[in-house]
């Protein structure tokens, strides 16, 4: 079935693909039918996750290479399929055109640094970790550094990093689980966990790639269909990425006709807690370069030290293929981050353009607060309006949105059918899932292989150890979970900071591992602990009131942690000993993709 | 200097030249951003509007299938590619 399988993959996911077109147009008959919103939500919802649930049943191993990294044989663009669902997480699905919309500029640095740290990636070190046939990140730096502390220093910061983005992916897929199957938040979820526990536990890498391929294809079909329909709907352009200008410069005239009034501080006192008006300019440069810069740059040096992204790249054929295959990654990706700008756009002037029927501003408060739609994102608290200004009319400070209802909501208020949200539900779901899976994967991953197996019990038979990867799945996955259910966080600001922590603590010694022969193990050690440490002491001194300096702010604290980190592992390794021959060699073999793997050398 | 050696030095020589690349399109011209916006660019956004949406995603895009072509071509040329599989 394997060799037979991966041939025939096009075709697998062609036919899948094809089912789940039919299935879109089977809810789209049941809907003009008369079956209710609820229902269509929920079947989207539960037949999508169904279908994870047989894929990762049938990957389901007994195998370390394949329960690893999917017995390094998954062709480069279904390895890029399976990066971008891994990557675009639901913060990417369900926030980030809401980002966009409300903060314009400043906020798509974001943009540019989620998609900028991939040639980072490609160019510094996928193809080098790949030759190096490691199964983890720690795997790298534990063997390229030797040592048992510096590999459990690699675990602690993957596993900050790590956890804290996977708490916020949990929240997520509770939050649409709640919403889609109409349950309270706190059982949501689990049944979220659920989900994506049944695609990773019996097949771990190998069920997460296939999973992750089909939830790509959900989870794109979900973002473009609702943008490419909108556009259409409202007469923008058949191809909306080509031909909105006028519609951006609709939006700022728009602007300047309303004028941005600013609400004083007792009226915003009413407005619901997560709820924002339109207060900055659509298209115009409204951040200074080093605050747009600074975010671009911390998100680009964090993509290229989270865990998640990197152990993709061990799963190709060969080192040429993980070069190609972040390409492909990113062209994947780039589908989705070059509509959401797009998204925003249509959705900002469906709502305020008063030339078009859905535009509500200034019409009457009474007219609006009797629009369907209005009454149903205002009861799940995350549209609101008041009059402030008494005059009866909605102006355009006096109507507040939740950023996620930019992707929830515009395809309603445009006025698609109810079978695009269920699809939309779909899809945040399938982002929110694939980034959790493969969170959850790389955390257990670490520290089933680099701490149990390599520290404490390097004579355990693979049995063995793919039982204690299991149990350690399902542990940090009910710990996320649980933390998740208690909602410290916004999605975003945690997201944002596990790029932090991953930069603060692993960049350096990643890439000097490779790119600088003289970087030690006492190097790495002092460059990854003082690195975290001064990241997160950084963090929380922010976060307590502290003024920071050079414009580095608690989105951005990496910055300051990685320098450090820099600063900390070349003085280090300065002043001590030289890496032995053997690294030495080990370093120049790396460098060469031909040759078998280091570690399947040993 | 070895065969290893001067296939290092050519790698050092593309990877210089593709973070050039990077560093332009993702730190450079942000720079400008205010002064770059009044400019109208492709398919009429403003220019720097433009590049946050599009033109610096596409860049990258384009920029890794183009490392790593050339990357192979590098390998090749030293005959430290890898044969067989692909």
């Amino acid at each position: 079935m394997k060799g037979n399988f991966i041939d025939n993959l096009p075709k697998v996911y062609g036919i899948y693909t094809g089912g789940f077109l039919g299935f879109i147009i089977i809810m789209a008959i049941a809907e003009s039918m008369g079956m209710s919103a609820k229902v269509i939500g929920i079947c989207f919802v539960a037949f999508t996750v169904a279908i994870y649930a047989i894929i990762g049943w049938l990957s389901r191993t007994a195998q370390a290479d394949a329960y690893y990294v999917a017995g390094r044989q998954v062709p480069t663009v279904f390895n890029g399929m399976a990066t971008a669902a891994d990557w675009m997480s639901g913060a990417s699905f369900v926030a980030m055109a809401g980002g966009i919309y409300f903060k314009g500029y400043g906020y798509m640095a974001l943009l540019v640094g989620w998609t900028g740290g991939y040639v980072l990636v490609a160019s510094l070190l996928a193809p080098y970790l790949r030759k190096f046939g490691c199964y983890t990140v720690p795997d790298f730096i534990g063997t390229r550094y030797g040592g048992n502390l510096s590999r459990l220093l690699a675990v602690i910061v993957l596993t900050v990093a790590s956890f804290t983005y996977v708490t916020a992916q949990i929240n997520a897929t509770g939050t649409i689980a709640s919403v889609a199957l109409d349950i309270p938040f706190q059982y949501a979820v689990y049944v979220g966990l659920i989900s994506i526990l049944l695609c990773s536990m019996l097949g771990g890498m190998r069920g997460v790639t296939w999973t992750q391929v089909a939830q790509y294809i959900v989870l794109i079909v979900a973002y473009l269909l609702p943008v490419f329909w909108i556009s259409n709907k409202i007469g923008a352009g058949f191809f909306p990425h080509f031909m909105l200008a006028d519609e951006v410069a609709r939006i700022a005239d728009l602007e300047q006709q309303f004028g941005f009034v600013a609400n004083s501080k007792e009226n915003l006192a009413m407005v619901p807690k997560g709820l924002a008006g339109i207060t900055k300019a659509h298209s115009a440069v409204n951040a200074t370069p080093w605050a747009f810069i600074s975010l671009a740059l911390a998100m680009m040096m964090g993509t290229a030290s989270l865990p998640h992204v990197m152990m993709r790249y061990f799963t190709t054929p060969s080192v040429k293929a993980a070069r190609k295959s972040v390409g492909w990654s990113l062209f994947f990706i780039f589908l989705l981050y070059s509509s959401a700008p797009m998204l925003a756009t249509l959705s900002k002037l469906t709502l305020i353009d008063p030339s078009l029927p859905t535009g509500i501003i200034g019409k009457s408060v009474a007219e609006v607060q009797a629009i369907d739609w209005y009454q149903n994102w205002n009861q799940a608290n995350l549209m609101f309006i008041s009059d402030f200004n008494g005059n009866g009319t909605v102006e355009l400070n006096e109507f507040f949105m939740g950023g996620k209802a930019v992707v929830l909501a515009t395809p309603e208020i445009a006025g698609l059918p109810y079978v695009i949200s269920g699809l939309v539900a779909a899809g945040g779901m399938a982002a929110a899932m694939s980034t959790a899976d493969g969170l959850i994967l790389a955390i257990a991953n670490a520290i089933s292989h680099d701490v149990y197996y390599k520290i404490i019990d390097p004579k355990a038979e693979t049995a063995k150890r793919l039982v204690v990867a299991r149990v350690l799945l399902v542990v940090i996955g009910f710990a996320g979970a649980t933390i998740a259910a208690m909602e410290i966080q916004g999605i975003l600001g945690s997201v944002i900071w596990a790029f932090d922590f991953a930069m603060s603590g692993l960049f350096f010694p990643l890439v000097l591992g490779v790119w600088w022969k003289r970087a030690n193990r006492e190097g790495a050690i002092a460059g990854m602990a003082l690195g975290l440490i001064s990241g997160f002491a950084y963090l929380v001194w922010v976060r307590n009131g502290g003024s920071g300096f050079l414009g580095i702010t608690q989105l951005t604290f990496g910055i300051f942690g990685a320098a450090v980190s820099l600063v900390a592992m070349v003085v280090v390794s300065l002043i001590t000993a030289e890496p032995n021959a053997a690294t030495q060699k080990m370093v120049d073999e790396v460098r060469v993709p031909s040759g078998r793997t280091i570690l399947g050398k040993q | 200097m070895s065969k290893q050696a001067q296939h290092w030095e050519k790698t050092r020589g593309l990877l210089i030249m593709t973070l050039a690349i990077w560093f332009v399109f993702s730190i450079g011209i942000f720079l400008f951003g205010a002064e770059m916006n009044d400019v109208t660019g492709p398919f009429g956004y403003p220019l720097t509007y433009w590049f946050t949406c599009q033109g610096s995603l596409g860049i990258f895009v384009i920029l890794i299938f183009w490392f790593a072509n050339r990357q192979e071509k590098i390998d090749e040329e030293f005959g430290f590619s890898e044969r067989g599989d692909d």
